[in-house]
Parts: C-alpha cells; structure tokens; sequence
C-alpha cells in the first residue's frame, strides 16, 4: 500500500472518530471543539481531493466562524449540571451498541446489491475555474447566497434585539 | 419580464436599508404593496402576450424561465404577498418591527419568485433556503416560547430535508456531471432502472415532502402554523410552504423524474392518508390556528394525489387546487387573525357569538369554509371535481371515494369552527369587540372576491385560462 | 463496477459513517445546541459526498462552487438558530428541548 493511501486511510478514520467523539462526550464545549477538529479533518481531506477553494472557506468558515457562533451561545446559557451530563452521556452509550448493527447491515444490503457505474457524462466540462463558474456563469445562485446573506442580517437584528 | 420580479425586491430592499432608514422606514409598507402589485400585473401581462422581452437578461446570465405553472404561482405569490403585508400593516406596531418584518416579507417574496422560475437543481436547494430562512425569522419574530418552540422544530426538520436533498443531488452530480433540470431529466431517462439513480429520487422526493408538510412528515407544521405571528402564518400557510414543497414536486415529477411508476404510488399513497390523518386531526382540535393548520395538511393532501395520478386532467386539477388553496386558505387565517387581535384569544371553547360583532369577518370566513369544503358554485368545488374526476377516469376507484368521503369531514369540522366562534351567543368577556382594522378587512374581502369570482366564471374560464396550464406537460 | 479511484470508495465509507453518526446525534439528544451540533455534522457529511461526486467526474469547478454555496447558506441557517436558542433561553432559562414540549397551549 503506497504511502498516499496510507495517509487516506488514517484521515477516513481520523474524521469518523472526531465526530464520534464529538457525539459522544458529555460536555457541550468539549463538543464544539470536536466539531471544529472535524472540521480541520475534512479540509485537508478536501485539499487532497483537488479543491483548495472549498477547502479554505470550509476551514475559515465552519471551523471559525460557527465554532465561534456556539462557543458565545455556550457562554451565554448556563449549562446542565454535571450529574445530569454524565446521566446523558451513558444513555448515549447505552443506545451505542445500535450503530454497529445498522453498519453492519447497510454493508451486506450494499454488498448484494450490485449498483452499476458506468455512467454517461455529459459533454465534456467546459469550465476549469471556480472563479468563473461563480461570477460569470451562475448568477442566479449569487443573487440568492447576496439574499440569504441578507437575510441572517435581518434575523440577527430581529432576534437579538430588545 | 423575469428578471425583475427578482431583482426589484432585492434593490428595495437595498434602497430601504440605506443610511437614510429614519424617512424609508415609513414607506417600507408602501413599496411592499406597490411592488406585490406589480407582480400581479407583469403575470397578467405576460399570460396575455404582451409581456414584453427580458431588458435585465442581458447583463445577468440567469437562466430563468416561465411557463404556465410558473405564471400561476407567481400570481398565487403576488396575491398572497399583498395580503401579509396588509394583514402585517395591521398586527404589527412599532416602526422598527413594522421594517424588520417588510424586509423579510421581501426575502420572501425573492425567494419564492426565484424558486417558480429556475431551471436548476443546486438554485431550487439555494431559494428553497432563501424561504426557509425568512420563515423562521418570520415565525419567531414575536418571541413568544411556542413560537420559539414551533421555529426550532421547522428548522430541523427543513434542515433534514435539506441534508437528503443535497444528498440526492451529489448522486445525480456523480452521475451525470451537471445539476440543471434538462441534464438530470436526460439522466433520469437514460439510465434506466439504476438503482442508485432510483434512490436519488425517492430521496430527493422524501426531502420535498417533508419540506411540503405531507404525512408522516408533517410534524412541524401543527406547531409552526399556530404558534406563528398572524401575518406570518398567513405567508407561511398561503404561499410559502405551497411553493416550497408542492411546487417542486410538480416540476421536479412532471420533466425530470418524468412520471416513474413508483414514485407515483408512493404519491398516491401519502396524498390519501394526508387527507385522511388531516381531516381526523382537525376534528379533535380545539385551537383555530390548529385546526386549521391540519386543515391544511389535509388539503394538500388532495394536491398530492393529483400529482400521483399524472394524467392531463389531474395535473390541472392539482395547479388549479393550489392556486385555490392558496386563496381560501389565506383567508382563513386573516379571519383568525381578525379574532385574534380583536378577541385576544383562539381557544375556540372561549370564543362565541362573534358573527354580529364582525360581520365581515363573518361573512369572508363563511365563503372561505365553504369554498374549502367544496361547495359549488366556489372556486373549491370545481378544483375538486376536477381532481375526482380525474382519478376516477384513472381507474383509481378507492382514492376518489377517499377524497369524496374526506369533502364530508372537512365540511364536518369546518362548520363546527363557524358554529363555535361566529355563531351562537356571545360568550363572556367578548362584548367589547369591534370589527377589525381596515387593513385585515381589505384583505379579507379581497381574497373572498377573488374565490367568488374564479368559481363562478369558471364554467368560461375552463377551456381558455385552464386547459392550456397542461401545456407545459410534454 | 467500472474504475473508481479507491480513494472515492474509502472517503465515501467515511462520509456515509459521518451521515449516520449526524443522524444519531439528532436524535438521542435533548439538548438544543446538540441538536445544532449534529445539524453541523450532517452538512459536513453531505459537502464531502458533494465534493467526492465532482473528484470522481472531474467537475471539480462546479463541485466547488456547490460545496462553498452550501457552506455560506449554512451559517445563516444555524446563525439564526443559535439566535433562536438564545430567546429560548430568555424566555425559559434553560436549553432543555424536553422543556419546551410540555409547554403547550
């Protein structure tokens, strides 16, 4: 196995644990950092896969803005005491055992099923920038992302102030 | 003609957010009530001809398009519009929540106009969202705990919804490279009976039934209808929820997922027991907003099975429903909207009597039961003929009894609710009620007048205005 | 089965294994910001499908422009309700979802 599929494997099963652990701890701050730690995960799987773009804002956004967002909502609510954390926690675990069963279910159903991938592409990609392919050639979807962005302003002010 | 009904909202929006707010702040109204004119206009320009050709399309590459289906949502969405900002204008004090709330009724409108005229899939996930996002804002925006509670409960399960979407999506990307409707229609077509394709739209469809509040996904939308400020369930239930859901369903079952055996049972099957579950469920209800939120559900039901029996007749028969349902629905909820300003409260058991003391009120709610339940000569009555005809011709006997049978509840419990708040003595506590403001009046009698006139000039209207919305039916 | 690179095949074991363990999070929880937290999970899961789906046809243009889209709409949607949390907790002084359901009218 070449040494690029090893470091493949270790980030597959890096990210499915992050987020695992992100589930399961008891303590919400400790989950958000779990989720931005996710979070770091899946940009460098995306810088692999060819796509820095995505992968930068991934990281700014998701991995610094929201864990940003949910650190000052933990800061601002007071959170459960710690008995009735550590009761949540082992309830999560008691229902773990459920996961693997499904997984290993979903694998045989998959395994049977013989999915044929011989897909028909259409023509051949005419465009190679992402730059391009955001400004110039899908402006609807840039009016709606100006919108939405427009819209969180207005919530933000709806909802935050007295 | 297109392009502005997009970009006309959003420089409102920009112009009214401008440093100057403290003189724009009064006409935020104002411009609302101009511009969901226009709307209603440009649609019937367009539907006649003269509609004129898209000046804006050349600097922006926008790729809208507009057919029959779209032309009758866009004037569902233009009517509907008109009446939230009236009834907002009315329930709404304070300048700084009368704009807030302007502001998000035009991101509402941008999303839905958006929504009825694109030809892509990633652009139906983006506005799709545009309108969510506006809802939520819209049903908490008076900060009560159920309305808390009711937005919460949308925005997970819309977010899930919109994880199997963009799930659906990426499969169609991988295999066919590109997210426009002609490309996934094409794929849909070619690859035939590939089971990960199959599974891409069973998901997809489950996505937009949850988003449309079908049965068994419904579960927000009890919560959600009645706990939302009056002029936000009027937008909520009247339009937005219909352009949403339904409106993708029929576009996406009509020319990309191209009329699939299965996908029309699994119609079929969640239309009748929407019908059924919603019209049970209203019985039992002793909240206005409530019953009538199941009401809803129940109604869209009868939409839904159209869809699933795909024939010509059914398909203008679910148009023609929506559009119908839009109408009278909207005017069920401005009347309970009256009630509520005007009598505090929408507990049916503490309401009573209120028919002499709002009389116009009263009149409007009866016309709009009446139209819900199907009763000739109202627009309801001719949608649902339509429907049952429809199906019948299809051989599909047992679901046409259903929807008859559930005609008999819905006038069942419809009749209850006039009979408990507008009829009767009048109850304790509510002697001082007035009739309401002039604003929720207007809008009241315009949605009456609207139901009135298409059911009675319908025997004209069938073949020229109704028959060719099938055209885009190919 | 045609030629897909391995790569696409572990990377989407992995992103369905996120889908799932989202899906978990969603529901075993009463929590309102876990609630969130397992929403945040599953979007990563489904913008790493998205991204692999253009790798494997490479339209990595498209697939990115998708995958940056959907990030900038999902901070409105959980902005906003983080937004909503924090009134809920004025209102009730708890984020306890079990709290909010016997408050019924």
């Amino acid at each position: 196995m070449t040494t690029d599929m090893a470091i493949n494997i270790i980030l597959g099963v890096a990210l499915v644990l992050a987020a695992a652990w992100t589930v399961m701890t008891a303590r919400l701050l400790r989950s958000v950092i779990g989720l931005a730690l996710t979070s770091m995960i899946l940009t460098i799987i995306m810088f692999k896969l060819n796509s820095p773009l995505a992968a930068v804002f991934e990281l700014s956004v998701c991995a610094g803005l929201i864990s940003a967002i949910f650190i000052s909502c933990i800061s601002l609510t007071q959170r459960l005491t710690d008995e009735q954390a550590a009761a949540k926690q082992k309830e999560r675990f008691s229902s773990f055992w459920l996961l693997p069963v499904i997984l290993v279910l979903a694998g045989v159903a998959l395994y049977q099923v013989h999915i044929p991938l011989d897909f028909h592409l259409q023509a051949a990609p005419s465009e190679s920038d992402v730059r391009n392919i955001i400004w110039n050639l899908r402006h609807l979807d840039l009016i709606g992302q100006i919108v939405i962005l427009l819209a969180g302003a207005f919530g933000v002010v709806a909802l935050f102030k007295d | 003609m297109l392009s502005p009904l997009l970009l006309l909202p959003l420089l409102a929006i920009i112009i009214l957010n401008l440093p100057i707010r403290s003189v724009t702040q009064k006409l935020a109204i104002l411009v609302g009530v101009v511009l969901s004119l226009w709307q209603i206009f440009s649609v019937i320009l367009i539907a006649t001809g003269r509609g004129g050709t898209d000046t804006w399309a050349k600097y922006f590459s926008l790729g809208l398009s507009c057919d029959n289906l779209t032309l009758v949502l866009l004037m569902s969405i233009g009517i509907v519009t008109l009446t939230t900002i009236l009834v907002g204008w009315q329930t709404i004090g304070g300048g700084k929540q009368r704009f807030g709330f302007m502001n998000l009724v035009f991101v509402a409108m941008i999303g839905m106009n958006g929504t009825v005229m694109l030809t892509d899939l990633f652009s139906l996930y983006i506005f799709i969202e545009v309108t969510a996002v506006a809802s939520f804002i819209l049903i908490a925006f008076q900060r009560d705990t159920n309305a808390l509670e009711g937005a919460f409960k949308y925005i997970i399960l819309s977010a899930t919804a919109t994880v199997m979407m963009l799930l659906s999506i990426s499969i169609i990307l991988l295999v066919v490279g590109d997210t426009s409707f002609a490309a996934a229609g094409s794929a849909v077509r070619q690859s035939q009976g590939n089971p990960l394709v199959i599974a891409a739209i069973g998901i997809f469809i489950c996505g937009l039934l949850i988003k449309g509040g079908v049965v068994p996904f419904h579960g927000w939308l009890p919560a959600a209808y009645s706990a939302a400020p009056a002029a936000a369930s009027v937008l909520l239930a009247g339009i937005a929820t219909k352009t949403s859901g339904i409106y993708a369903l029929i576009r996406l079952t009509t020319s990309v997922f191209a009329n699939n055996e299965s996908v029309n049972h699994i119609l079929l099957l969640a239309g009748a027991i929407s019908i059924l579950v919603g019209a049970f469920a209203a019985m039992g209800q002793s909240d206005f907003k409530r019953m009538l939120a199941y009401s809803s559900i129940s109604q869209v039901g009868y939409i839904i099975l159209a869809l699933g029996c795909g024939t010509n007749l059914a398909i203008i028969g679910a148009v023609f429903h929506l559009f119908n349902h839009s109408i009278f629905k909207s005017l069920l909820f401005v009347n309970s909207a009256a009630v509520e300003t005007q009598s505090g409260t929408t507990d049916m058991n503490r309401l009573g009597g209120l028919g002499t003391k709002m009389p116009v009120t009263n009149a409007t709610s009866l016309i709009a039961f009446l139209s819900t339940a199907g009763v000739p000569p109202l627009a309801g009555f001719w949608s649902k003929l339509i429907i049952i005809i429809a199906l019948w011709q299809n051989g599909l006997h047992t679901y046409a009894t259903i929807a008859v049978l559930a005609s008999v509840l819905t006038l069942a419990y419809l009749l209850l609710m006039q009979r408990k708040v507008f009829f009767g003595k009048v109850a304790e506590g509510l002697a001082n009620v007035k009739e309401a403001g002039w604003g929720i009046t207007a809008a009241a009698t315009i949605l009456a007048a609207i139901t009135v006139g298409v059911g009675v000039t319908f025997p004209w209207m069938f073949n020229s205005v109704l028959m060719p919305i099938s055209s885009f039916l190919k | 089965m045609t030629e897909l690179p391995q790569v696409f095949w572990l990377f989407s074991i992995g992103a369905i294994l996120l889908l799932i363990t989202g899906f978990y999070c969603l529901i075993m929880t009463y929590n309102l910001v876990r609630a969130l937290i397992g929403l945040e999970i599953l979007t990563k899961s489904v913008t790493l499908f998205i991204i692999l789906a253009g790798y494997v046809t490479e339209r990595m243009a498209l697939a990115q422009a998708l995958a940056i889209t959907l990030i900038i709409i999902e901070v409105v949607v959980i902005a906003v309700a983080v937004g909503i949390v924090l009134c809920v907790y004025k209102n009730i002084k708890s984020i306890d979802g079990r709290l909010l359901r016997n408050i019924k009218g």
